[in-house]
């Protein structure tokens, strides 16, 4: 089990140090659009990301705007997603996208356009067409959308190959969930007949949940931890940091690979900034 | 005997579907009716997807399946509905190609009705998809029309709005243009209007005017054709675009098109900037023959 949770690691750790580079570089303003960093939500992508490796499936993956994580969890090119950020026209959504619209159409990661939610209804759909083994991302907020809720349904009632993954962070921008509602996705899932499960972001539990993935639609809402701002670089306030926690467990090994990926992300950065 | 509109749509359907493998989606498909016997009686296994009671989430479903690429059609029963249909159609399928290279395309049936219908499903909104880049939009009215629109959207890879009017459905024959050398008015109908301003122009004809009639098939990408500026140059009282949707639309975009490219004065006439209610004394409707020769009429009186 190390080995699976070190491999967790090692793509959350590529995803962490990409997010702090990225949050320097908005400071810094060489970034002068609005980012959304996905710091401290790695882990989710990451442990679906090496259980999909494990079952030799290649899903199609539905993003949010919160995507940078999910994006090179699931193997998007950093050059790419650099390029993106620089507006170039070689970036992964052809310089259009920004922060909140990439896409990798080698991995199979399609695009978000911005309009809160409607990942699941166009991922249920593209499923449905195709029968593809499907992973859609959605925020605790976007999760709210009408559309989203009556997705989830139809996704049920077809009995579609779809694992909805709840990134819940409990804010919208910074309106706590308990502002919001009084009900909780999983309960309002498992009344639509879909197995759902309210867990933490702990990597190894993640993972055991997606045993059964694609037999049948399932809801993993999982409680998160947005490091930084909804938009830009800055924070507010030291919350848990499930990545130090992680890391504090690999000890020298995981300090090792923390620093291998930031020299992999500096390289890029600058190799990328060179071309300017 | 000569095929329907009807017809036509009909075996389209059946063709995309049994032969193309496609899927058609929708709310009450296969419903007593079969929307207006547009429809083979399919199922699910065929291809004809019955949808939830979704609205938004459904043009979310057709645009997934649009992604995978298998050129879906979407029914939508009265076009009203599209303000609750259109959202992830407008904002994802037609944008995608341009953001992401991955084409969406979608041969959307959107229905408009005639009357006693309410304040949201009646008549017809293709305005609504003319404002947002990446949409095409058609208005067929005839079997071959109807036909044509099919044909270019197997062979286009963007969203195809298709504004249908039920009242078409039984409609075989094909509308040709009447062009004069020297006419004292053009009319440029779109959609149902069409078959009025056809009747108007046979009335105003029989009063001794000479009405050119141009029928709009294309409402977007709109190409203002050089028969049709030489027509309406050579139009002495000008010209009037005609639509069953709101004026402020499709009709003033189009008619705003005509004048920057032509130096004549073109009127429009479409639904009231009103809210349609059921009963006939509040209705909304498109501009009757009688009243599009009151208003022609009225326009060359007052410009003679």
């Amino acid at each position: 089990m190390k080995n699976i949770r070190l491999e967790i690691f090692k793509k959350a750790s590529l995803c962490r140090n990409f997010e702090n580079e990225l949050y320097k570089k908005v400071q810094d303003k060489i970034i002068k659009f609005p980012v959304y960093l996905s710091a401290g939500q790695e882990f989710i992508a990451s442990s679906i990301a090496v259980k999909m490796q494990e079952l030799n499936i290649s899903p199609d993956i539905f993003i949010q705007h919160r995507g940078h994580s999910t994006y090179l969890a699931f193997g998007g090119d950093i050059y790419s997603l650099i390029d993106e950020m620089l507006g170039r026209k070689s970036g992964c959504a052809n310089g259009m996208g920004g922060s909140a619209s990439i896409q990798c159409k080698e991995k199979n990661i399609y695009g978000h356009d911005g309009l809160m939610g409607n990942q699941v209804p166009i991922g249920v759909g593209a499923c449905f067409a195709s029968k593809t083994p499907t992973v859609i991302f959605v925020g605790d907020s976007a999760a709210e959308e009408d559309y989203s809720l009556s997705s989830i349904g139809w996704a049920s009632t077809k009995k579609l190959p779809i694992l909805f993954i709840v990134e819940d962070n409990n804010l919208s921008i910074l309106t706590e969930k308990k502002v919001r509602r009084n009900w909780e996705m999983h309960d309002v899932a498992t009344g639509m007949k879909v197995k759902s499960y309210d867990i933490k972001d702990d990597p190894m539990e993640i993972y055991d949940h997606l045993k059964n993935s694609f037999n049948e639609p399932i809801l993993l809402n999982i409680n998160t931890v947005r490091k930084f701002w909804h938009a830009g670089a800055g924070t507010d306030g030291e919350n848990f940091d499930r990545y130090k926690e992680e890391m504090n467990f690999f000890g020298k090994e995981g300090r090792e690979i923390d620093e291998y990926n930031n020299k992999l992300v500096l390289g890029a950065w600058k190799k990328q900034l060179e071309k300017q | 005997m000569e095929k329907t509109v009807r017809e036509t749509i009909k075996d389209i359907t059946r063709i995309h579907l049994l032969e193309k493998k496609s899927m058609c989606f929708g709310q009450c498909l296969t419903a007593v009716g079969w929307v207006g016997g547009t429809l083979p009686e399919l199922y699910e296994d065929d291809g004809m997807v019955e949808v939830a009671t979704s609205d938004v989430a459904n043009g979310g479903f057709v645009v997934g399946a649009g992604l995978k690429g298998i050129r879906p059609i979407y029914v939508v029963r009265y076009q009203g509905f599209q303000w609750y249909n259109a959202p992830i159609i407008v904002n994802y399928a037609c944008k995608s190609k341009e953001i992401w290279d991955i084409p969406c395309p979608i041969f959307i049936r959107s229905i408009a009705m005639e009357g006693a219908i309410g304040p949201v499903a009646g008549s017809s909104h293709h305005s609504l998809f003319q404002r947002m880049p990446g949409s095409k939009i058609i208005a067929p009215m005839t079997p071959k029309e109807y036909q044509y629109s099919y044909d270019k959207f197997m062979k286009d890879d963007d969203v195809y709005y298709i504004s249908e009017h039920r009242r078409s459905y039984d409609n075989t024959l094909e509308l040709e243009d009447i062009i004069y050398e020297n006419a004292d008015f053009t009319l440029f109908p779109i959609s149902i209007t069409r078959f009025d301003a056809e009747k108007a122009r046979l009335k105003l004809e029989e009063e001794g005017y000479k009405i050119n009639i141009i029928h709009q098939l294309w409402i977007k990408p709109f190409v203002f054709k050089d028969e049709w500026k030489k027509a309406l140059t050579g139009s002495k009282y000008g010209a009037m675009v005609l639509d069953d949707d709101y004026e402020e639309g499709a009709a003033s975009s189009i008619a705003h098109n005509m004048m920057i490219d032509v130096c004549k004065k073109v009127y429009t006439f479409g639904l009231e900037h009103r809210t349609a209610g059921f009963h006939p004394d509040v209705d909304n409707l498109p501009p009757s023959p009688e009243a599009i020769v009151e208003k022609v009429k009225f326009i060359i009186n007052q410009n003679s």
